[in-house]
């Protein structure tokens, strides 16, 4: 829909972007000199240790925070004009609903703000319900739903703007590991259903190499990426490939990135 | 069901207090009206005991404090054995005092939620009227009320309004403060997201600030609709002759009917017992539908 002209191939252009937050304290340089760039129907995930600026960057390309200096392009247009044209869906880290709202009407809020057509709401809230595995719960309220069921919602109500992109804040984090699971089996098939590009923040090593096509490993003060991971593993894998050799070589590279990272910050 | 059994098991306790406050009220009738007694006794050259004095004390013609049951036996004749269109009856006078109540309590939280939308809105308004506001307040609404109503009179303003315009002065305020902290209560991360679906400020207002602040605009409308009726019965002393609780009280301090003050009190205080009960019984159902039916504790 709001494919770019002149980049088919790139949802996500990221060259040199750096951000400063000014504190009370001074300056704290969040993200030095990334470079990244994010084809279409690629899974993404960003790992690094806390506060090294996963979520900046995230937000960044969500037009949610500023950057200082560098260039970012979403879709081809500036994440300003990205955001206007709803190009993408974000998925909190917490499920941020509204708990006067059922269900569905929680799921069709941004259809609404958007000025979707009554039948339509209804028509993608259903759609979209049914795929995260909630049809039935629809006029249930948030409260009646468990903390995984509720990120559920969320997720649906991202999907239900229908955007390309989707980005996803830890989106599992509060969760036990075996709901967890579940819900990592079931977000891969939804990307293999859907062919949505992913960025997804995550401090698991695991659920990072499981899901994503690539892992970027980052190092805090200032966030820079360390080493960026291709993790080409086939498309209906299931949880059973986390015992694979391959599937530990991955993950090990991933914990030698990390590890890098920390040294670099105890100079 | 959970109510309910809160409600009963409030009864006892409620009765028990209420029971002692009789006690101590019979008690302090003896105590404040005995002066008068013993003076007389001794003038009189009476022999007198405690239980003659208590006995006494309790059936004065003008006692300092009355009992119990004179109040009762007032109350009787002025809200029971009235008409309630006659201007002896406490019930035409607390109507009379109502109305302007809750024309100020409606006028006052208009005024408030207005104010409030504007100091979370325009940053100007946000430095610059708050101070006013607090102000407004520390101004004792007894000197006020008078030069409000004058003021009000002279341009021909008289009756319901001016005296509405009192009550709305004491009600405007605890809903400006609330209404502010409710508006800015929704977490950044909710606005956030308002802000990737690219909404406009209108539409998070209505979708996100407001159904958020109902918590706090209850809490202060209660506050609001006490003092409404403080801001009623105040407005109503310089007016006198036109009726209502305040009016009330004046007569009786004028004519030294202590019996008549007190029973205006007691009418003043279950009329405001009322409208709080009312608003907490809107507030429940209220933050029950916010919480997706989820029971409330408030
Ligand atoms: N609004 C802000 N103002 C000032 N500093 C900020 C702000 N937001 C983040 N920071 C700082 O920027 C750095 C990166 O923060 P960020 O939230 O992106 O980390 P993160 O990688 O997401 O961490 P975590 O894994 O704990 O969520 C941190 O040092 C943080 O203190
Ligand atoms: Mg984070």
């Amino acid at each position: 829909m709001n494919r770019p002209a002149q980049s088919g191939s790139t949802v996500v252009r990221i060259s040199d972007l750096s951000l400063e937050f000014s504190t009370d304290d001074g300056l704290v340089q969040a993200l030095a000199g990334i470079d990244l760039d994010i084809t279409p129907g690629e899974f993404i995930s960003l790992i690094g240790p806390s506060g090294c600026g996963k979520t900046t960057l995230l937000r960044v390309i969500a037009d949610l925070e500023a950057h200082t200096s560098g260039e970012i392009l979403v879709n081809g247009v500036s994440p300003d004009e990205a955001r206007q044209n709803r190009a993408y869906g974000y998925v909190f880290q917490a499920p941020a609903l509204y708990p006067w709202r059922t269900v569905r009407r929680n799921v069709i809020l941004p259809l609404e703000i958007m000025g979707v057509s009554r039948d339509e709401r209804e028509a993608r809230s259903t759609r979209y319900l049914e795929l995260v595995n909630l049809t039935g719960f629809e006029n249930k309220y948030p409260w009646q739903l468990s903390g995984g069921m509720q990120q559920r919602v969320s997720i649906a109500r991202a999907l239900c703007v229908e955007p390309e992109l989707l980005l996803m804040d830890e989106p599992f984090g509060a969760l036990d590991e075996i709901t967890r699971d579940h819900l990592n089996q079931q977000l891969l098939e939804l990307w293999r259903k859907t062919g949505k590009t992913v960025v997804f923040v995550t401090h698991s090593i695991p659920e990072a190499v499981f899901l994503s096509t690539r892992v970027i490993v980052m190092s805090p003060r200032p966030g820079q990426v360390v080493d960026v991971i291709p993790c080409d593993f086939s498309k209906d894998r299931t949880l059973d490939i986390r015992e694979t050799p391959e599937f530990l070589e991955i993950a090990h590279r991933v914990r030698e990135g990390l590890k890098a990272g920390h040294s670099y910050d105890d100079d | 069901m959970i109510d309910r059994l809160r409600y009963q098991g409030a009864f006892l306790p409620v009765l028990t207090v209420v029971a002692s406050l009789i006690v101590i009220w019979y008690a302090g009738a003896v105590f404040l009206n005995s002066t008068q007694l013993i003076d007389r006794y001794q003038r009189q050259d009476i022999n007198w005991n405690l239980g003659r004095l208590a006995a006494d004390a309790w059936r004065m013609e003008r006692p300092v404090l009355p009992s119990p049951h004179q109040v009762g036996i007032e109350l009787k004749k002025t809200v029971l054995d009235k008409r309630v269109t006659s201007k002896r009856s406490l019930v035409y006078h607390a109507g009379i005092t109502l109305s302007s109540s809750l024309l100020g309590f409606v006028l006052g939280t208009l005024l408030g939620v207005a104010l409030a939308i504007g100091i979370v809105y325009v940053e100007t308004l946000d430095r610059s009227l708050m101070p006013w506001i607090i102000a407004s307040q520390t101004v004792p609404i007894l000197a006020l009320a008078p030069m409000i109503i004058v003021v009000l009179g002279s341009v021909g303003v008289t009756g319901l309004f001016p005296k509405s315009v009192i009550s709305m002065y004491l009600c405007f305020f605890p809903v400006v403060v609330g209404m502010v902290k409710g508006l800015r209560s929704p977490e950044p991360m909710l606005i956030d997201q308002m802000h990737t679906y690219s909404a406009s400020r209108m539409q998070i207002f209505f979708k996100l600030r407001l159904p958020s602040s109902i918590p706090f605009l209850f809490a202060s409308l209660k506050v609001a609709i006490a003092l409404s009726v403080v801001g009623a019965i105040v407005a109503e002393l310089p007016t006198g002759g036109q009726g209502g609780l305040g009016a009330r009280l004046l007569t009786g301090s004028y004519y030294g009917q202590i019996t008549m003050i007190w029973a205006a009190l007691i009418v003043a205080s279950i009329v405001s017992a009322l409208l709080v009960t009312a608003i907490g019984r809107a507030e429940r159902v209220a933050l029950r539908r916010l919480n997706g039916g989820q029971a409330v504790t408030v």
